[in-house]
């Protein structure tokens, strides 16, 4: 198996995560729809609910979670960057409506 | 000094132990096919274009000084007398999670050597892929009847146009890319050309599409649910 790297895992798994996939897409759905207040636990519901359903898709359907962890890790890792990339841009969104809110006006 | 290195790896924690191995000792690190081993730097590299343009869209959002028009009246859809929001928008998650899990059961029925299964549940993942694409295409043109433009549209800020059409624009352009590729290795499945070598280009193919509807979740969540 280590040198084919053929994935064999039952049926059941897919069935599993796909049903899965399906609440957690139609449980962030209802978050919108039923406009869930205050914003700030909408926002934390859908996004906690996006990882969730990142994670099911990486670790069963991608098979990340039967590799080996040298392949994980080069995988994963990269991607955090990604985050310091987005604090740094929103942080900078931030600071350049102030400076629009300044000159322009709103 | 091999003996001490060799020392030193057996020293570290167990969970450790292997990864550290594979990494060192000038031998091959990813003990899988070369194809997949690619298509993961591929995944990686297409991870940065979509995180650049969902923190681009985070910027421009955050920096935008008129009310950014709200996701859930923009997509709303008209069932009859009422309005019910995203609609369109969460018919196609479905569709798009759907197709992920034929997907992986077409890459089992592959390992599996049922080729026409294999087939059949590759054609099925490209079917629900065009289903996609066309609800995408019926929501682009919606958005351009009513105004939506990359620098202006009627409902606020201007930077909604420019984020809509380039994230979904490029996603759409993956997704169609997909069908292409997963018609072309159902063709080869059917003509049994992995008879011999091994299915794994199945499952490349679908490390591919999985990750267009990972990139697809993030998309829901922060451009269409935020």
């Amino acid at each position: 198996m280590e040198h084919t790297g053929e994935q064999h895992h039952p049926i059941r798994v897919y069935l599993i995560v796909w049903g899965l996939l399906f609440v957690l897409s139609a449980m962030s759905y209802l978050v919108d729809y039923f406009e869930v207040r205050p914003k700030e636990l909408a926002w934390f519901l859908i996004t906690a609910f996006a990882l969730l359903k990142a994670g099911l898709i990486v670790s069963y359907f991608m098979h990340v979670r039967f590799e080996r962890l040298s392949l994980v890790y080069a995988i994963l890792l990269p991607p955090l960057l990604i985050l310091a990339l987005t604090a740094f841009v929103m942080a900078e969104g931030g600071y350049v409506f102030d400076v629009r809110a300044i000159f322009f006006g709103r | 000094m091999a003996q001490q290195i060799e020392s030193r790896v057996r020293a570290l924690p167990r969970w450790l132990r292997e990864c550290v191995a594979d990494w060192s000792s000038d031998q091959q690190t990813f003990r899988v096919n070369w194809g997949k081993a690619m298509m993961w730097i591929f995944l990686i590299s297409d991870m940065f274009v979509f995180g650049s343009f969902l923190s681009a869209y985070a910027a421009a959002r955050l920096s935008a000084t008129s009310p950014w028009p709200d996701p859930a009246q923009v997509f709303a859809l008209h069932i009859g007398e009422s309005e019910v929001p995203l609609l369109l928008i969460a018919i196609m998650t479905f569709v798009l999670i759907s197709s992920s899990g034929t997907m992986a059961i077409a890459v089992k029925y592959g390992y599996e050597r049922h080729r026409a299964k294999a087939a059949l549940f590759l054609t099925l993942t490209a079917l629900l892929g065009l289903t996609f694409v066309g609800m995408q295409a019926f929501e682009w043109t919606k958005l351009i009847r009513e105004g939506v433009r990359p620098w202006a549209n009627p409902m606020g800020a201007p930077q909604f146009g420019s984020s809509f059409f380039m994230i979904t624009g490029f996603h759409g352009l993956h997704v169609t890319a997909g069908v292409i590729y997963l018609a072309t290795i159902a063709s080869q499945v059917l003509r049994g050309a992995y008879e011999k070598i091994g299915y794994q280009r199945v499952e490349i193919a679908g490390l591919y599409w999985h990750f267009v509807d990972l990139v697809w979740v993030f998309i829901f969540a922060f451009f269409y649910l935020f």
